[in-house]
């Protein structure tokens, strides 16, 4: 075990550069196979578009693929916050009375095996045809797993962190702020990553089962059903540029948040 | 003689019942003077460790009575009067260096004026006032036990309890720590309870040392240590520091249990 030498705090293994370039190549790579597999294989563009068609047609669809995007992400953002926020309250109070914990843990771990999404017609004929039970479905999926995640993270405060509180006869209030909370941390990003992708799913796919034309999973349903695949794909384009770009805004906020994390850390 | 600031009378503690029942310690006594630095010396799992969390109001003794400044130890841990460093460093992973040492003082409701002024003295005091903005990962293990010190001494308590604290660093980097805990310890007023399996480290920072045997735990005798202060490197040069080396060593053999060979590996002087 080295004494003297300290790792330097500014020193990073590896460059930006060494870092993204394999993800880059990748996705590069990935685009030109497919449209390679088209063009080789003269594939109709109904069953699957080349990656410059889709392009091109949502070009001409911009307008009303971003409007119907944005209101389709209104619901997946607003769902998120209410079942992510629900989460960690209920976390926050099973923590306290551990008991109950143990009695409603494996449930909540089974809710994660149910299929949510099976409940979206039942959630229209609770909330509405429009962005209510959407936004319902959205909050149901995004709960449990914020719910489990934050409770372990709470509950899995190393014995000796908390002895050190005690040694100071620290309320409980500080060792929930000064020790649980932080503690845990790691474990609500994990949920709240998760929570993204759960978040676009719950809203696309509720969309499926009827709403507002301008949505994105009325969009695509309606055109994949009329063998429109080119505007069908765009609208999955779009769906999956906001997923992705949730996703990266919650990592990017992890780090900000966490920079002393495994995680986020490069030593 | 000053009234005493642990007072430990005949304590004994079981952990579980009926066949599965250890008998962690039996009839334990001992006192320790103010600014008195007592170690305690035995096997792995002689319940020394457990001893020390008894003075510290971490565990119950199952019978017996324990007074700390007077007072129970209960009463003690809420007039914040421990320090205590563990065997591990226990810093929080969230917070930097500095952060940490500020821990108690945060706790404890001190005027956030003082805290980076307090916390960065005693950086300063264990050589890591160029580290503060450090997270711990980015510190070696010694390093970061330096940094538990500094933070169980930073709200300046009465009684500093050490749990093994140096036992997961090599032989050369504790005989390091042990030389700076002496210069550390010598800028404070603690009374210090010590917990170590190392003979060595148990004579060189002690005034007193005492050795248990295992199972059930009970003290078996008591070594003064007669070395003069300051202790420095060469005190562990001088022919009175391996005779008492050698007394501590004769004092953990002379324990039948521990001469039927139980595991207790000696170690190299």
């Amino acid at each position: 075990m080295a004494t003297v030498g300290a790792v330097e705090p500014g020193h990073r293994g590896r460059t930006m550069v060494q870092e993204y370039l394999p993800a880059v190549v990748v996705f590069i790579t990935a685009i030109a196979l497919w449209e390679a597999f088209v063009f080789v294989f003269k594939i109709q563009f109904y069953l699957l578009p080349a990656p410059h068609v889709i392009i091109q047609t949502f070009r001409g669809q911009a307008p009303i693929i971003i409007e119907a995007g944005l209101y389709t992400f209104h619901e997946a953002l607003v769902g998120y916050g209410v079942g992510c926020g629900l989460g960690v309250l209920a976390a926050m109070a099973a923590s306290r009375a551990p008991g109950f914990a143990d009695l409603v843990l494996p449930y909540a771990i089974a809710s994660a095996s149910v299929p949510i999404i099976a409940l979206a017609p039942v959630a229209i004929v609770w909330f509405g045809i429009d962005q209510g039970s959407k936004i319902a479905i959205v909050t149901l999926m995004t709960f449990f797993p914020m719910f489990i995640s934050t409770l372990r993270g709470l509950l899995s405060v190393p014995p000796q962190s908390l002895e050190l509180m005690r040694s100071y006869a620290a309320s409980d209030g500080q060792v929930f702020l000064k020790l649980r909370l932080p503690a845990s941390l790691p474990y609500m990003f994990n949920a709240l990553k998760v929570g993204t992708t759960l978040a676009m799913i719950g809203a696309v796919v509720s969309e499926y089962f009827g709403g507002r034309f301008k949505s994105l999973g009325v969009y695509i349903v309606s055109n994949a059903s009329l063998i429109r695949t080119r505007e069908a794909w765009s609208g999955i384009l779009v769906a999956c540029a906001l997923s992705l770009t949730f996703y990266l805004v919650v990592v990017l906020v992890e780090r900000l948040v966490m920079p002393w994390h495994t995680s986020t850390r490069k030593a | 003689m000053t009234a005493p600031i642990i007072s430990v009378q005949r304590v004994s503690k079981t952990f579980g019942r009926g066949a599965g029942m250890t008998h962690a310690l039996e009839d334990v006594s001992l006192e320790t003077q103010p600014e008195e630095f007592v170690s305690i010396i035995g096997p792995s799992g002689c319940g020394k460790s457990t001893l020390l969390r008894i003075v510290g109001d971490l565990v119950e003794p199952s019978a017996g009575t324990v007074a700390v400044k007077g007072k129970s130890p209960h009463q003690a841990r809420l007039d914040r009067d421990y320090g205590i460093v563990f065997q591990t460093p226990v810093l929080y992973e969230w917070r930097t260096v500095l952060r940490n040492v500020e821990l108690p003082l945060e706790i404890m409701g001190r005027p956030r004026a003082e805290w980076d002024g307090r916390a960065e003295a005693m950086l300063q005091m264990v050589g890591l006032k160029a580290f503060q903005q450090h997270y711990p990962w980015q510190l070696s293990g010694g390093m970061q036990q330096r940094v538990a010190i500094a933070r169980a001494l930073v709200f300046n308590p009465s009684i500093l309890l050490m749990d093994e604290p140096f036992g997961a660093l090599d032989e050369m980097t504790r005989e390091r720590m042990n030389l700076e805990l002496m210069n550390i310890w010598s800028q404070t007023s603690a009374t210090v309870l010590f917990i170590t399996h190392s003979i060595p480290e148990a004579v060189f920072l002690s005034s007193r040392v005492m050795v248990m045997s295992p199972r059930p735990g009970r003290i078996e005798r008591t070594i003064m240590i007669d070395l003069p202060r300051p202790r420095t490197a060469q005190t562990r040069l001088v022919p009175r520091f391996f005779e008492l080396v050698t007394a501590v060593r004769e004092g953990l053999r002379e324990d039948p249990a521990v001469a039927a060979g139980h595991d207790f590996v000696e170690e190299p002087v």
